[in-house]
């Protein structure tokens, strides 16, 4: 009978010391395979007498058992060696760059109108839009700003050439002509903000003859400059995220208001830069007024039974004020680079719970 | 409008500083946008007597003075032709700086002599134009005074923004009146000797009772027209005017003084009396500021027999100006129709100081005493005898009367205030205050029509800053959305667009006329733009997009994504559009991909394509279609439309001659998103239709045909889908050829179609009977199977 522990103490050597899964494999076709050894030694218990099978049986067994597990093992090790290998050959430098997304981005007054529309509604005020090339009825008459009134002459207006006999449109001046067309449009109670571009033959620093404007108008009953103040407040708060936002109400004329009041906010140096808060001094920052008597009667309402305010402020100054642009003009330039800079993500929308800025 | 605190002060007695006087103004309403004080650069310089002046040893046009200015001789060298011992003049010492060039004076040494100081001429100190020698000034002037003090120059100028409201602050009185009102002061009387005029009054009549409704003269004879007093001309020009002559002077004076603006005749230059009439279309006048002005016949004028002298209320005529020679005069105090001098300014694009008052309404009430007022000052100043005063037509006086409730303050203004109080501002603003709130504004506020500009007066006397914060109601629960649906369009496709790598930016509306053609030409031109490069009005965005692609791409960008969202105009009105440029590199070369490559017509596509879907476009139902118009390559452009009318979009390569009009090298992709043609979403509740994924997977079957040339993947793609509509649920082109193995005049498409099984699987006989369909309906289309 052929002693199985050196033959299994042999097998096991050749298995550990198999360099490649072709050398292993050898080594299984010649333990296990028709012709291989440990087979020839399964062969001999069919003549064995039962007693003997009893006792030579297992140990048989148990070698090829044992041989079979290692060999799984060494092949799991030269599977997992190879798979090393290549994966070291696969090796990149990882530093290379990965292909740029183009970087898209919302201009900051687009941001800016879209904080204002987040913090009016939940004051209960809808976005009201009119054209921007306008009569002059809209833009001036019913505004009371009558043809020879001086303040028509004072708004630098752009004027569309007209046919024969017909009166010549006008590039909006501001936004106040929405104000006539939803009061003309809606039934009172009315609180909306008018939002859009406007138009001044104005070139220098700080004018653009293009630029953007909001207007806000609440008609109802009982409405008094107090609600204008509070409503100012409110939104500039708001808008700025700052509890020390101050107002101050200076008199002033618009024809469309009366009373009339140029409001200063009070600003505070921080870091070499004016910011808005705190009382240090004061810049001025938008018009507003009980809106005329005439011009609610203009509208086709009464104005014993409707009176609201009105109020104007630019759109670009809120956002450069904002957000730190210290030149209009870039505003519409279209540099790729300044609307990187100044832009906003598609996903900074303005949201009363994440934040109105960004 | 600019006042002196000075000036001021003759018509307020008042205490109050000047800080609480500007805070005063501003907080009332007459915003102070300066406050300068004309003496604080010349406050080192000082009165000083030239003792003695000896010839420089060193050079011949220079002098070695002695010089006191009130601590003893310094020696000084001056170069002034008349320098001389006994002069007084002004004196810098070391440590001044000469107003005129910055210079700081100090002692240094000129040609060897040691100079401790420098005498200034009139130029050097800016306070005119003279350099000929140093300032003379009277003997008796105190050696040693601050020369501000000494010149009067210590008055400080107050620069105030009169708003358009507010015709009686025209003028200092009206001022001074508004802060004794605020409670600065009491008001001084306008005191003036009354003029005892002898003989006629001039000849002066109005024949235009609507352009001149009065209009008062005085003359004066035996005048001398020479130069006005030294406080007349100090007050002048503090607030910025010439001195010409005395009774240049007075007419200035009097109108920023009183709000009133006068006019004088030399009366040898006219032709017999003076008449206020509409001047005849054609007629010319030459104006005091030079030039020559066309009138028409809605232009009230003054004229003589002869020829037109005055453009009524706005500005005199050079031919009867008064000159130093002048010596008989016919003084001019008229009312003028505010709305015709606005008409007549705007139309002569001629502004003037007395136009601004005119066309805010001068004080109806005031023709007598401002005409007396003037005539007073011209014999007290020239000389003369005056006539009796003319007073022709009548100025319209009559006071408008307001009911009022004194309770409008709180529930207007929002500011409680007791009605006494309210009644004793009024008062002081000369308003008349009945027993029943009847108000009667003063003449001089034309601006004042109801109720609420009582509140107004009211509250900024009070101070409208006081008006407390009142909370606006607000509607129970949360607030609810307010936006339309145009406008949640609007801002899903913004920010569908910069998620997708585009940059959002912001262009005129306004085009050059040339930019303008490069698209087909607008329909809106400005009559009076800035610029020929702003004018006319859009009816595109891309010329827009098209510069600022060129501007990025000439500083250096590589690949520019620009998209704008604005508006149209068109002749029917100004659509909402969204645009997208794509220029430059679509993507740059790089170390995985090669060379850089372009945008190609389908980037366009695809923005295309996703932003409609981010608008909520239905774009499974879109069909492709051309003409997208003459901006756009011909071959490499389309449109997507709903229906054969409905174009939502135009997208593809633009036109390479609209490029170069652009001056855009390079091709140039682009997309144009007709936002208002985009249907609106149907309204319909929160819940989604049901749904439940298919339980079997689906089957796909590639196909290649043959087409001619002629038939669209999108022709092919839709007959293999309408195929069996049951089975087929979707199919698509992957792969699109033509050259060897194709006949000319063809191609190869090859499509992808889905089959999805229902509650069994399909058998093969199933599938062959789909397919078979697919290619009888391709064939249709004259495509065949390829082998």
């Amino acid at each position: 009978m052929t002693d199985l522990d050196p033959m299994k103490t042999d097998l096991l050597a050749a298995i550990a010391a198999a360099a490649t899964l072709e050398a292993l494999d050898g080594i299984r076709v010649q333990a296990l395979g028709k012709q291989g050894s440990i087979t020839a030694l399964l062969k001999t218990l069919g003549g064995m007498s039962p007693d003997e099978r009893l006792v030579q049986g297992p140990r048989i067994q148990g070698v090829r058992e044992a041989v079979t597990t290692a060999i799984a093992a060494r092949k799991a090790a030269l599977d997992r060696a190879d798979l090393d290998a290549r994966l070291a050959r696969e090796t990149l430098d990882m530093t290379l760059p990965a292909d740029a997304a183009p970087q898209g981005s919302v201009h900051p007054v687009s941001q800016v109108l879209d904080e204002m529309a987040e913090i009016f509604a939940d004051l209960g005020f809808a976005v009201a839009t009119g054209p921007e090339i306008e009569d002059q009825w809209h833009n001036f008459t019913a505004l009371n700003m009558p043809e020879s009134h001086p303040a028509r002459a004072m708004h630098d207006t752009f004027y569309l050439r007209a046919g024969e006999g017909e009166e010549a449109k006008v590039l909006r001046t501001h936004t106040s002509p929405v104000q006539i067309r939803t009061m003309m449009g809606q039934e009172p109670p009315i609180r909306i903000i008018a939002p859009g571009r406007v138009y001044r033959s104005d070139w220098d620093a700080t004018h653009t003859p293009m630029f953007h404007q909001i207007e806000g108008l609440v008609i109802d009953k009982g409405i008094t400059l107090g609600h204008l103040k509070w409503t100012l407040e409110t939104f500039l708060k708001a808008f700025f995220e700052r509890d020390d936002i101050v107002l101050r109400l200076r008199p002033s004329y618009f024809p469309f208001t009366e009373p009339s009041a140029e409001v200063d906010v009070g600003w505070t140096m921080e870091k070499g830069r004016r910011v808005l808060g705190g009382s240090e001094g004061w810049m001025e920052l938008l018009g507003s007024g009980m809106v005329h008597p005439k011009v609610i009667a203009a509208c086709g309402l009464d104005p014993n039974e409707w009176q609201g305010f009105a109020f104007g402020v630019g759109v670009d100054r809120l956002a450069m004020l904002k957000y730190g642009m210290d030149d209009l003009r870039p505003f519409f330039e279209g540099d790729a680079r300044w609307l990187k800079h100044y832009g906003f993500s598609a996903l900074d929308v303005p949201t009363l719970s994440q934040g109105v800025g960004a | 409008m600019k006042v002196t605190l000075d000036w001021l002060k003759q018509h307020i007695d008042t205490d109050a500083s000047l800080e609480t006087i500007v805070e005063t103004l501003t907080r009332i309403g007459l915003e102070v946008e300066g406050v300068e004080n004309p003496g604080a650069k010349l406050a080192a310089f000082r009165v000083a007597k030239v003792l003695s002046a000896a010839p420089h040893p060193q050079a011949d046009k220079l002098q070695v003075l002695s010089v006191d200015a009130g601590d003893g001789p310094l020696q000084v060298v001056c170069g002034a032709p008349n320098a001389r011992a006994g002069l007084v003049g002004v004196f810098g010492s070391p440590g001044a700086t000469v107003p005129s060039n910055g210079m700081v004076l100090k002692v240094a040494a000129i040609r060897g002599v040691e100079s401790n100081g420098m005498m200034c001429s009139t130029r050097e100190l800016e306070l005119g134009e003279d350099h000929d020698g140093i300032i003379e000034l009277p003997a008796d002037a105190p050696i040693g005074m601050a020369y501000p003090d000494y010149a009067g120059l210590n008055d400080p100028v107050i620069e105030i923004n009169v708003l358009p409201n507010r015709p009686d602050c025209m003028g200092v009185r009206g001022i001074a009146l508004d802060l004794v009102a605020a409670g600065l002061g009491t008001a001084k009387p306008l005191a003036y000797a009354p003029v005892e005029g002898t003989g006629a009054g001039p000849d002066v009549r109005t024949d235009d009772a609507e352009g001149c409704p009065a209009f008062y003269a005085q003359s004066v004879t035996g005048l001398t027209n020479g130069t006005a007093p030294e406080w007349m001309r100090r007050r002048l020009t503090a607030i910025g005017q010439r001195s010409i002559s005395t009774l240049v002077d007075i007419t200035n004076y009097v109108m920023f003084d009183l709000g009133r603006p006068l006019h004088v005749y030399d009366r040898a230059k006219l032709s017999g009396g003076l008449v206020a009439r509409k001047a005849v279309a054609g007629e010319q006048v030459l104006a005091l500021n030079g030039k020559t002005y066309t009138l028409a016949e809605t232009m009230t004028v003054i004229a003589d027999a002869g020829r037109v002298h005055d453009i009524g209320g706005i500005m005199g005529g050079e031919d009867s100006g008064v000159t130093p020679e002048t010596t008989d005069v016919v003084i001019e105090c008229a009312y003028f129709d505010p709305d015709g001098i606005a008409r007549t300014g705007q139309a002569l694009l001629l502004t003037s100081d007395a136009r601004a008052r005119f066309e805010r309404g001068v004080d109806p009430a005031f023709l007598e005493q401002g005409l007396a007022i003037a005539t007073r000052l011209v014999l007290d100043l020239c000389g003369g005898t005056a006539s009796l005063p003319t007073h022709a037509g009548t100025p319209p006086t009559t006071r408008k009367r307001i009911a009022y409730d004194p309770a409008r303050a709180e529930t207007l203004g929002g500011l409680a205030v007791a009605p006494e109080r309210q009644r004793a501002i009024l008062t002081a603003l000369g308003f008349a205050v009945e027993a029943d709130w009847t108000v009667l504004p003063p003449p001089a506020r034309r601006d004042v029509d109801g109720p609420a500009d009582l509140v107004e007066e009211v509250i900024r006397i009070v101070g409208i800053d006081s008006v407390p914060a009142t909370p606006l109601p607000r509607a129970a629960g949360v607030a609810k959305p307010t936006a339309t649906p145009a406008q949640r369009l609007e801002s899903r496709v913004r920010r569908a667009a910069a998620a997708r790598g585009l940059n959002e930016t912001i262009t005129w509306s306004f085009l050059s006329e040339s930019q303008a053609e490069a698209i087909g030409g607008g329909t809106w031109t400005l009559a009076n733009p800035i610029s020929e490069e702003l004018k006319v009005m859009r009816p595109s965005l891309l010329p827009g997009l098209l510069s600022a692609a060129e501007r990025n791409l000439k500083r250096g960008a590589g690949g520019v994504r620009l998209f704008e969202l604005g508006r149209r105009y068109l002749s029917d009105g100004e659509r909402p559009t969204l645009s997208v440029v794509l220029a430059g590199e679509a993507r740059p070369r790089g170390w995985q991909n090669g060379k850089a490559s372009l945008f190609t017509a389908f980037d366009a596509k695809a923005e295309a394509l996703a932003l409609l879907a981010a608008a909520g476009a239905p774009v499974d139902n879109l069909q492709v279609m051309g003409d997208a118009g003459d901006a756009w390559h011909p071959g490499q452009s389309g449109t997507l439309r709903l229906g054969p009318k409905t174009v939502l979009a135009a997208f593809g390569m633009v036109h390479p001659l609209t490029t170069r009009a652009f001056d855009v090298d390079g091709p140039v992709a682009a997309v144009e998103l007709y936002l208002d043609a985009i249907p609106p979403k149907r309204a319909s509740s929160f819940a989604r239709a049901a749904y439940a994924p298919p339980a079997l997977q689906a089957v796909r079957r590639d196909f290649a045909f043959l087409v001619p040339d002629s038939v669209s993947g999108d022709a092919l793609v839709r007959a293999a889908r309408g195929a069996d509509k049951a089975a087929i649920v979707a199919a698509r082109v992957f792969d699109v050829f033509t050259g060897t193995g194709v006949e000319p005049g063809h191609k190869s498409i090859a499509i992808e179609v889905t089959l999805q099984p229902g509650e069994k699987s399909f058998t093969e006989a199933d599938l062959k009977a789909v397919a078979d369909k697919v290619v009888a309906a391709a064939a249709k289309l004259g495509a065949s199977l390829r082998g």
